[in-house]
């Protein structure tokens, strides 16, 4: 029988199983996952799991009953230890093999070690976050009063401060560069965010890192920074980015450059074998086909609708735009295309009130947004994103034009 | 469990949709084609937009941000909604639900 065996059970390789159905594929469908759960939806990790909102039972993107109605075979708790490429065929940590005639990789990433603390081996009141045990873990320590230490002021960090402020927590975030968000976005959402975080009580430091750290009976005390003080913790949460999985690959010997590389189809250097997900580097048609490798839910998804399709031989290009996007406190935060390389931003909207939006534009282009809680800018943006529409930017800023107009007007000059 | 109809220019899925879940969800349950539900139903995306066309009155009204995602979504109509704002409920039952072509 034919057979398609896809490895990884994030958001992506969950998609590629059903995308492979919705393609109408008929043979075997395996998907192999090292964690021992259904796969489910990460985001909310750090965000309403954390904060008590959503329990264990509601994190399932599918129900458990539709990989079996449709046949989809889940291996969990298990690892792909090798690939043959020659015979087409997975080795696993439980010692099976599995026969494909496609394979999908998608891996994911887990999350780079803080060195400082990574030196003294496992600590009890050290936690990184990427899996449902890690936020359980973390949950075990969460309690009002205590003092959370937060290393690294990107997504993760800051959505983790957010989570413990609501949860009664004393925070404090030591970011190493000038300025939160720094990697993701630009000066005006990150002032706004550090702002909003020193406003609820958050003590944000920005400019130090940890260079020591005090270690009593396998739990930090206390952490040195880089500017010679001294900061106490119950525990520490460091979100400071993610490492791909690409050891698998690379050991079969396909193409790898921080990130399994891609063509458009989601096609690795072998072409019966696709990567989608964190892990893949593809050619970015926004950015004329530089190769990118986009950490989104939404990216992932997108490409692994595409891989499935490349696996069944009905292949199709991926162009989406990714898009993200962050809640912390009571403030959505929805982020669309890449702001790298911009030359322009042009804010709509008030930020003191706490509703507004930042265009990113490079020689008159919209190339990505920051949209803060105006859900109807950011659909909009995600079009003139994939548009990559040239505006004016007086009309731009001009809340009393309607962006939808702008939208319209240029899709009728054409 | 009441059934739930999902229909397109193409395919027309029955579904017993569990009580509590929202209709999204159920879609994405049965792997209904057209609801992508990208962002997992926090009303951030619009890609679960249907048509009610059939049973409107079941129905509780859309609140101001689904009708303000709803505005993004391709060729809304009075009878749009976002699925995953649609909690199931008994009334549901026999409710049609039209997938827009894409």
């Amino acid at each position: 029988m034919r057979s398609m065996v896809v490895v990884g059970g994030g958001h992506a390789g969950a998609e590629v199983v059903v995308g492979l159905r919705k393609a109408g594929f008929e043979g075997r469908v395996v998907l192999v996952a090292d964690e021992d759960r259904i796969p489910y939806q990460r985001p909310l990790l750090s965000k309403s799991y954390l904060s008590g909102g959503t329990g264990p039972d509601e994190l399932a993107i599918r129900p458990e009953r539709t990989y079996a109605d449709n046949d989809i075979e889940l291996v969990l708790g298990t690892r792909v230890d090798s690939i043959d490429r020659g015979a087409r065929r997975v080795v696993l940590s439980d010692g099976r093999s599995l026969d494909y005639e496609a394979l999908a990789l998608a891996p994911g990433g887990r999350p780079r070690l803080l060195p400082v603390l990574a030196q003294h081996g496992p600590l009890d009141n050290v936690h990184y976050l990427r899996t449902v045990a890690d936020a359980d873990r973390l949950r075990e320590q969460w309690s009002a009063g205590r003092r959370l230490v937060v290393i690294g002021g990107g997504y993760i960090g800051l959505e983790v401060a957010a989570s413990a402020r609501a949860m009664g927590l004393e925070v404090t975030v030591v970011e190493a560069l000038p300025r939160v968000l720094a990697r993701v976005t630009g000066e005006v959402m990150s002032s706004f965010y550090a702002e909003v975080h020193r406003e609820r009580g958050v003590d944000l430091l920005t400019g130090v890192s940890v260079v020591d750290a005090v270690v009593v009976n396998g739990a930090v005390r206390e952490m040195e920074l880089s500017d010679g003080s001294w900061l106490r913790c119950d525990l520490v949460v460091v979100g400071v980015g993610l490492v791909p999985n690409t050891e698998l690959a690379a050991e079969a010997g396909l193409a790898v450059d921080d990130g399994i590389v891609v063509d458009e189809f989601g096609v690795t250097s072998d072409p019966s074998i696709v990567a989608a997900g964190d892990c893949a580097r593809y050619p970015s048609a926004q950015l004329g086909g530089d190769l990118v490798r986009v950490e989104s839910v939404s990216n992932a998804v997108e490409q692994a609708r595409v891989v499935a399709r490349s696996m069944v031989g009905k292949p199709v290009a991926h162009t989406g735009v990714p898009w993200f996007w962050s809640d912390q406190y009571e403030l959505k935060l929805q982020m669309v295309g890449l702001s790298r390389d911009f030359d322009d931003v042009v804010v709509r909207g008030d930020v003191t009130e706490r509703s507004f939006s930042a265009f990113y534009l490079r020689e008159g282009r919209v190339i990505a947004a920051d949209v803060v809680s105006r859900p109807v800018d950011f659909a909009l943006a995600r079009q003139l994103v994939a548009r990559g529409q040239v505006l004016e930017r007086e009309l731009l800023s001009d809340v009393d034009v309607p962006l939808k107009q702008l939208l319209v007007t240029t899709a009728v000059e054409r | 469990m009441p059934k739930i109809v999902f229909v397109s220019d193409t395919a027309r899925t029955e579904v017993f949709a569990e009580v509590g879940q929202s209709v999204m969800q159920a879609a994405t349950a049965h792997l209904v084609d057209g609801i992508d539900a990208d962002c997992g139903g926090h009303c951030s995306c619009a890609t679960c937009h249907v048509y009610v066309e059939d049973g409107s009155a079941a129905l509780a009204p859309a609140d101001a941000d689904e009708t303000d995602m709803l505005e993004c979504a391709n060729n809304p109509m009075p009878c749009s909604r976002l699925a995953c704002q649609i909690p199931v409920t008994e009334e549901l039952e026999g409710v049609v639900f039209r997938v827009p072509p894409r």
